[in-house]
């Protein structure tokens, strides 16, 4: 099916800068943004403020797929898909520059901007922030 | 609100069915119902006041919407032109047409109303399968990451392993059993023994699971009629009642979750089952239960209140929801070994608790079967239908 | 010097994976060991799938926002030099100021000028400020850079870039005298027509008439303008498409080989970064080496062909803000290594 880019263009600033709803009410935060709290409903008209979430964090959960992708993602497998959690809010996202026996739950994960997917080699592409495992450099820079 | 009945049943052979349309597998599934319920007197078409259907996608899966219609127009519904209504709550689309229908009985609205579940996915190709599934979860910030089915589930299942020690082992003995139960059942998509092995030479699908771990896909529908108490008995004497109906919600996307390892629409939608039934777990005699992945069955045991959060595995392991166990679960063989045609499914549990409540299910009987359950979930759980059933009132 | 333009911040990105010189000659069955002797590139860089001239500016920029401490609403212009932008039509500089928080309010353009059009975009910036039409810009040299497997690009062509805010507030270094100088001809050294995959070279006519022509010129006329020689300087940066070519202009312009090897070790360990080339090396010696009062000569380099000159003072907010986000060094240790078939892969020279 095609769609018109606008679909995918109103959530960037979700996708590209994590900006998420705070809720000044009960101190709840949404992402992606909401205009209402589900808890303080109606009260919280008006009182939705649009904060970014923390770009570190750690790994709840993860999988990597390695058949059966979506379209789209057909020639990234195995590729890992994770739910991270960045100062107490978890969003749903892709894992990166990393192997998938070099992950574990709880590993602290830094945000990196990618492309994510693209309509086709002809249509818009995608771009978005996921997550990549942040790594202790062990090795020195050549001595050459 | 009075007693509902289900006075009829019918369900096509679930499978990859390649020779039967959408509209052929409904009428199919909607006649033996019908002939089902014609035990003392003959059910026919225009006797039925209303209808629901339940399908998740028949738009993306077979570009076709308006299955209400189809349902009205194919089966004879439109004498009269009486209502027909879709329902779509993903792979609980069936539990939900159901639960709306047994609302529309037990309130006196309407006296008899059947109760479709229908689904076709082998109309297109794998690649597009998943993709369509997928809509079930929350697309611009689940699915744009290439989120799919099995992998949602493939996390829940690794923090399972996580927080409580699940083994691999334990999620394949959840295949090993459903696969063992579906060997008896003749409507059953795959009627073949495996074994643990057997699954862990299996293809990786989404790490953890495997392609045993997980439910097919299929084609399929299933048809229940309902009916009030008093207008049931005029139709047959094999009544099964419905004890309790309750649905629950959750959050769209898996990742809103408080808990991964905890499916609170189900914890909530059994509490007011058991409630409603006045009944405990330990009255429950089995469960036909929504293992679309493996790990789905074993949070299914802890959800419904069959034993303590993080001992789903130990279930499995000690033998506790074979067909002969303590709490027998599946014994149709599950959406694992029957098929899992998204919207039949919740029906097609329906089916199969009739037929176990009746004495009914041959091969595959549970013993002395008094109260079962249904459990379908939509999504990761964002939807919940849980179902309990009597021979008695 | 209150009155004088200069660097404000800057950040930098390099991609996470490296393939080896030696595995490249391998799969071309070429004797590795000649290569890196007469390169000096012991390994390369390499995009992951799913990094692009975008990806890499918007890391960079973020980086050089966190460096520089200012609000990114504050920056009125946002230039992304490369050869390698993912569109044709539609610009990579959008994508960057909304991922940094930059937009609405700035003007925005991708440039092309080969290697140098990340310098070009600071000269523009330097003109703006200077004007007081904005109050920062920022200028990004980044690229993943195209080769055809088998070509003697495909030993160093490589991806990373960096991103430079120019302003007048609280400046790390100054443009001297807010100079700079640009010495451009007509010179078809290298390449790609629309539509083409990879670019053309002209092979050895890329030496004498082309980089080291410009590259002189551009550095001698600056040298005059400000009354130096290179004893007067503390660091020379030069355009890298590999070690050979900036060592050689070096020796010829008349620096040391200390005041050219601070630069020269991006090139070594990550190859030729393109629009990054340069700018990358000014990172690392603003990262690592350079102190108040110090002074940098940096000249880039673009086919086609045209080389940009800056004189900077190191000033002492160096001190101030150094340390607040990665090094140069920091991404260059920071790496996986990939085989060849991999790196294909990953630059999409096999569609699975």
């Amino acid at each position: 099916m095609d769609f018109s880019p606008s679909r995918e263009w109103r959530e960037i600033n979700a996708r590209y800068r994590l900006e998420s709803s705070m809720c000044e009410r009960c101190g709840r935060i949404y992402y992606p943004p909401r205009d209402l709290c589900p808890v303080c409903r109606r009260k919280s008209i008006g009182a939705m403020k649009t904060i970014t979430l923390p770009r570190r964090g750690e790994i709840v959960t993860y999988s990597v797929i390695h058949a059966a992708p979506l379209k789209g993602f057909e020639g990234r497998t195995p590729y890992i898909v994770a739910i991270v959690d960045l100062g107490g809010v978890r969003i749903q996202t892709l894992l990166t520059d990393c192997e998938p026996d070099e992950i574990e739950i709880g590993d602290e994960v830094e945000a990196v901007f990618r492309r994510i997917r693209e309509d086709g080699e002809r249509g818009v592409i995608h771009y978005g922030t996921i997550f990549r495992p942040v790594r202790m450099p062990k090795t020195s820079v050549h001595a050459h | 609100m009075r007693k509902v009945a289900i006075i009829g049943v019918g369900m096509t052979k679930f499978g990859e069915l390649w020779d039967k349309s959408l509209r052929q597998l409904l009428v199919e599934s909607g006649l033996e119902a019908l002939e089902d319920a014609s035990e003392k007197r003959t059910l026919r078409g225009k006797d039925i006041e209303a209808a629901y259907i339940g399908n998740m996608s028949a738009g993306l899966f077979n570009e076709q919407e308006h299955l209400a219609a189809m349902l009205a127009d194919y089966t004879g519904m439109t004498e009269g032109n009486r209502p027909a209504t879709k329902v779509e709550a993903a792979c609980a689309s069936g539990g939900v047409a159901l639960y709306n229908a047994y609302l529309a009985v037990a309130s006196g609205r309407y006296n008899i109303v059947a109760v479709c579940g229908l689904e076709k996915m082998t109309d297109l190709l794998s690649g597009s399968v998943t993709d369509a599934l997928v809509s079930a979860a929350d697309r611009e910030y689940e699915a744009f990451y290439g989120v799919t089915f099995p992998s949602l589930y493939a996390m829940m299942a690794r923090r399972h392993m996580h927080d409580y020690g699940t083994t691999l082992e334990q999620l394949a003995l959840v295949a090993v059993k459903n696969h063992r139960n579906g060997y008896y059942n003749p409507k059953a998509q795959f009627r073949r023994l495996i074994t643990v092995e057997d699954v862990y030479r299996s293809p990786v699908i989404a790490d953890p699971l495997r392609l045993l771990h997980c439910s097919p896909v299929s084609d399929g529908a299933a048809t229940i009629i309902l009916a009030d108490a008093k207008t049931a008995k005029k139709y047959t004497d094999r009544l099964v009642y419905i004890l309790a109906c309750a649905q629950a919600s959750d959050t769209l996307g898996l990742y809103n979750r408080k808990d991964l390892t905890t499916m609170e629409s189900v914890v909530s939608a059994s509490k007011v089952a058991y409630e409603t039934a006045r009944l405990k777990p330990k009255d429950i005699d089995f469960v036909e239960a929504h293992d679309c992945f493996t790990i789905a069955e074993i949070m299914a045991y802890e959800d419904l209140g069959f034993c303590e959060k993080g001992r789903g595995g130990k279930m499995i392991e000690e033998g506790l929801t074979e067909i002969d166990g303590e709490i027998p679960f599946n014994p149709s063989g599950g959406l694992k070994a029957k098929g899992h045609p998204v919207g039949a499914t919740g029906v097609a549990q329906a089916v199969e608790v009739v037929l176990q409540l009746r004495e009914e299910a041959e091969q595959r009987q549970v013993k002395g079967a008094k109260i079962g359950m249904s459990h379908n979930i939509g999504g990761t759980g964002s939807t919940a239908v849980v179902t309990i059933y009597g021979r008695d009132v | 010097m209150a009155n004088t333009v200069g660097i404000v911040g800057y950040g930098s990105y390099i991609p996470r994976y490296r393939l080896k010189v030696e595995d490249i000659a391998k799969a071309n069955r070429a004797d590795g060991k000649a290569i890196i002797s007469s390169l000096g590139v012991y390994e390369k860089s390499v995009p992951n799938y799913n990094e692009d001239t975008i990806t890499i500016a918007t890391e960079a920029a973020r980086n050089a926002v966190e460096y520089a401490g200012i609000d990114p609403k504050e920056i009125g212009a946002i230039y992304v030099g490369s050869e390698s932008h993912p569109y044709a039509v539609k610009p990579s500089a959008v994508t960057v100021g909304e991922a940094i928080g930059a937009a609405p309010w700035f003007t925005a353009a991708d440039l092309e000028f080969a290697c140098k059009a990340g310098t070009a975009g600071i000269q523009a910036c330097i003109g703006l400020v200077a004007a007081d039409i904005i109050k920062y810009g920022m200028s990004i040299g980044a690229d993943t850079a195209q080769s055809k497997p088998g070509d003697a690009l495909e030993y160093t062509a490589s991806a990373g870039g960096a991103a430079y805010i120019i302003g007048r507030a609280e400046p790390i270094a100054v443009f001297e005298k807010n100079l700079t100088v640009s010495y451009t001809t007509d010179t078809p050294d290298f390449w790609r027509r629309e539509r083409s995959r990879y670019p053309e070279h002209g092979g050895r006519f890329t030496g004498s008439e082309a980089y080291f022509k410009h590259v002189i010129n551009a550095a001698r006329r600056m040298m005059e303008l400000l009354g130096r020689r290179p004893d007067d300087y503390d660091y020379l940066v030069l355009h890298m498409p590999n070690c050979k070519f900036p060592l050689r202009a070096s020796k010829i312009l008349g620096f040391k080989l200390e005041q050219i090897r601070p630069s020269l070790e991006v090139v070594k360990n990550i190859g030729n970064t393109y629009s990054g080339s340069s700018l990358l090396g000014l990172a690392r010696v603003l990262d690592g080496f350079a102190e108040p009062g110090d002074h940098i000569l940096m000249v880039s380099y673009g086919s086609g062909a045209g080389s940009d000159a800056f004189s900077l003072e190191v000033t002492d907010k160096i001190e101030e803000k150094r340390g607040r986000t990665k090094r140069v060094d920091d991404y260059i240790q920071d790496k996986i290594y990939i085989d060849y078939v991999t790196y294909l892969n990953h630059t999409g020279v096999i569609i699975k």
